[in-house]
């Protein structure tokens, strides 16, 4: 009897598999893009002094050039029918082992296609920066070594085409953020910073290791065209399990909680780097996995829900953390872990939320980015004071710093039309639509968003002047400025990705038909929430901030709040209570153990044949006759054994 | 010919050597001692050889005394320098070489 009724219901969405022609004209120059930053890595890396000259001109080529062919295959692909939008290139077999072959295959599809035009793009634009920031810098050559390291490693991940040329990508990243935070090497905070973000990657690393081999004895295969095929077929205690362990990556590598510690301390690297790699293109990597791996997800409600969670909580914590920082580059920080976590909860939601996170992912590379870059612009003119209690009323000292920074500035709270109105709205929408508490997280974050931004534009721009004696605060030079330009007119105009649903058609070969939620208030209602919300943030960053004098050094006296945000809300501690002193206890047991019961049998052992040696010894006692002795008995035995066996 | 009154001659001569050995002091009597026990065993394998009727025993018995000659040379020596360095032929006071 039922029967029927089952047959009626709907189907589940299957989510689109991927299945990629072989590539054809243009699309053959798609090595390139990838092979051109890394010969410029080698190139930088191996010729040594003599290149110093010029060293910045080659990494920003290299970069501009893979951006310009980027552009040309986009505008390819957009030329294309809508289901013939993903091409392969493939390179050559990595390894084969029995039925199990991992081909190096370039995938370029809707998603890795706008990837290749963000890192390529703001991966660009910041490399010119670099010049100007970098130039006093007498490692200037190898920084930009690494930095096309950098780009060449994240362009493999997005292209990848198997989880495991992924790994290749992925790993690339890790070492190039390792290399770049810890560039300034002389100073051990800098050093130490590396060490913590490599380590702490290194756990989410292996989440997304034991996935990929979860995934290869589920499915046989780890190429994202098999997988898709079959991953309806799965069960779903596996595929939760698989979306577990590729969630535990993400969270390494995107800085989610309970990984997130490694970011601010990250900011030790030079202020560019930050831009990229830990605001624009690698931290979000985590949202790319996820977002890639919508065929595992669509089909896992508790994976899903596991990020969203994830998501949730980050982007409160770094809210949260944003506003009790007064170095300005660790504000910052706090702010990319909270946008990060918007994109996860995006992501989260499913079929729902995919493309608006990866809307959000463009525009926060756009604007944060921006904000960065003038970071560093300001931090330039201030002889790198990162401390934003001695900055105040920078605006007339830096007209285009202030400006192209406000613009981000306004993008980042959802003013329209700035690009995060767009992106960030229809994430708040969108997780109205799934869940209310959700909903309201995301909305709370807006509001904190906007306090700490507010909080940071006004002491830094406004305020009264807190500058350290003899500084002579100056604009930075057009090397500088023009990149933040070009950033800013990218935040500003973000938003047309969303002119007529674009993004989330040209996604949908990606990630599957989008389903709407139709809320109750209406879109255009909930954008006016949003922005009341905003201006909540922002009137109380001016009540408690911009209508009083700003003290040089941070108050002591303030509440429990605060001074847990200041303190990162203690993930460090947290850290330290879970993981390293239980470590450290067990280790220290361990040796214990080695030094009672392993030394003590091994020198026990030594010992009592020490002491019979002692007692032996006294026996050689240089008398002739007593050895004489010795040899009269043993042949006597030796005769009456010989008797004995004979006569018996 | 009964071979018992050599053999036990044999074996009288081998314990007083024997007995000796294991108790003089004097470095020469422990090596004249030595040498009375070669010569037991010499008596001993001449003495089987004739019970036997082939010349086996008497041609170990030359084997022995060369060899015995060999050694008196090098005992000899031996004794001459250690009575030199340190003024005594007792074996007792030769115990240098011990734990």
């Amino acid at each position: 009897m039922n029967a029927p009724a089952l047959m009626s219901a709907p189907l589940m969405h299957l989510p689109p598999v991927v299945d990629p022609s072989a590539t054809s004209g243009v699309f053959s120059l798609l090595w390139l893009v990838v092979a051109l930053p890394a010969l410029g890595a080698v190139v930088l890396l191996l010729a040594g002094k003599r290149a110093d000259a010029w060293a910045h001109l080659l990494g920003c080529a290299t970069v501009a050039i893979s951006f310009l062919i980027s552009l040309i295959l986009f505008f390819s692909l957009l030329g294309r029918g809508h289901g013939d939008r993903q091409v392969t290139q493939h390179l050559w077999t990595w390894f084969s082992a029995g039925h199990y072959t991992v081909n190096l295959d370039l995938l370029y599809d809707p998603l890795s296609a706008l990837f290749l035009l963000l890192i390529t793009g703001v991966g660009g634009i910041i490399h010119v920066y670099s010049i100007g920031y970098m130039e006093h810098d007498e490692r200037r050559r190898r920084f930009f070594g690494y930095l096309n390291l950098f780009v060449a490693a994240m362009l493999v991940l997005v292209l990848a085409s198997d989880y495991v040329g992924l790994f290749l990508g992925w790993e690339g990243v890790g070492l190039a953020s390792y290399l770049l935070i810890g560039f300034w090497q002389h100073k051990p905070s800098a050093a130490a910073a590396a060490k913590k973000a490599f380590v702490i990657n290194r756990v989410g690393d292996m989440g997304l290791f034991l996935g990929s081999a979860l995934i290869f004895v589920t499915f046989g295969s780890t190429s994202f065209a098999a997988v898709s095929a079959s991953s309806h077929q799965a069960s779903s205690g596996t595929l939760t399990v698989i979306g577990l362990l590729l969630l535990l990556g993400a969270c390494g590598k995107s800085a989610q909680f309970p990984l997130q510690t490694w970011l601010l301390d990250a900011m030790e690297g030079p202020t560019p780097v930050s831009a990229l790699i830990h605001a624009a293109t690698m931290v979000t990597a985590g949202v790319y996995l996820i977002v890639r791996s919508n065929f595992i997800f669509s089909l896992s409600e508790n994976a899903r829900t596991a990020v969203i969670v994830i998501g949730c909580i980050t982007l409160l914590m770094g809210a949260v953390i944003g506003c009790a920082k007064d170095d300005i580059k660790k504000a910052l920080a706090g702010s990319t872990m909270s946008q990060i976590g918007y994109m996860v909860l995006a992501a989260g939601l499913g079929p729902a939320g995919y493309a608006f996170a990866i809307f959000h992912l463009l525009t926060h590379g756009f604007f944060k980015a921006n904000m960065f870059l003038g970071a560093g612009s300001v931090m330039h003119g201030m002889d790198d004071d990162v401390n934003m209690r001695h900055y105040g009323a920078l605006r007339k000292a830096m007209p285009v710093t202030f400006a192209t920074f406000a613009i981000g500035y306004l993008a980042i709270l959802g003013v329209p039309p700035f690009a995060g109105f767009w992106s960030k709205d229809k994430i708040i929408e969108a997780a109205f639509g799934q869940n209310f508490v959700v909903g309201l997280c995301t909305l709370v974050g807006a509001g904190v968003t906007a306090f700490y931004m507010t909080r940071l534009m006004l002491m830094t721009f406004e305020t009264s002047k807190r500058w350290e004696k003899g500084m002579h605060p100056h604009e930075s030079p057009k090397v500088m400025t023009n990149p933040l330009k070009s950033l800013a007119t990218l935040s500003a105009l973000g938003g047309l990705f969303l002119v007529n649903g674009w993004i989330t058609t040209w996604l949908t070969p990606v990630v599957g038909e989008r389903v709407e939620h139709s809320l109750a208030v209406g879109s255009i209602g909930m954008s006016l929430i949003a922005l009341v919300v905003v201006g909540i943030g922002v009137a109380v960053a001016w009540q408690l901030v911009g209508s009083r004098p700003v003290p040089r050094v941070a108050p002591e006296n303030v509440s429990v709040f605060t001074r847990a945000a200041r303190a990162d809300l203690y993930g460090d501690a947290v850290n330290d209570e879970v993981v390293i002193k239980p470590g450290v206890a067990g280790i220290r047991g361990l040796g214990v153990f080695d030094g009672s019961v392993v030394d003590g049998i091994v020198q026990g052992l030594a010992a009592s044949l020490t002491a019979i040696s002692v007692k032996l010894r006294l026996v050689q006692n240089g008398f002739v006759r007593s050895y004489a002795l010795a040899v009269l008995a043993g042949a006597l035995i030796v005769i009456f054994a010989m008797l004995a066996v004979n006569f018996s | 010919m009964s071979v018992a009154p050599f053999i036990v001659l044999s074996a009288i001569l081998f314990t007083i050597g024997c007995v000796g050995v294991l108790t003089r002091r004097n470095a020469i009597v422990v090596f004249m001692c030595v040498e009375l026990m070669l010569n037991a065993s010499n008596l001993a394998l001449v003495t089987f050889a004739r019970a036997n009727g082939n010349l086996d025993g008497q041609i170990a018995a030359f084997f022995v005394m060369v060899v015995a000659a060999a050694e008196v040379v090098v005992g000899l020596a031996i004794i001459m320098n250690i009575f030199r360095t340190r003024r005594s032929a007792s074996v007792d006071d030769a115990s240098l070489l011990k734990y």
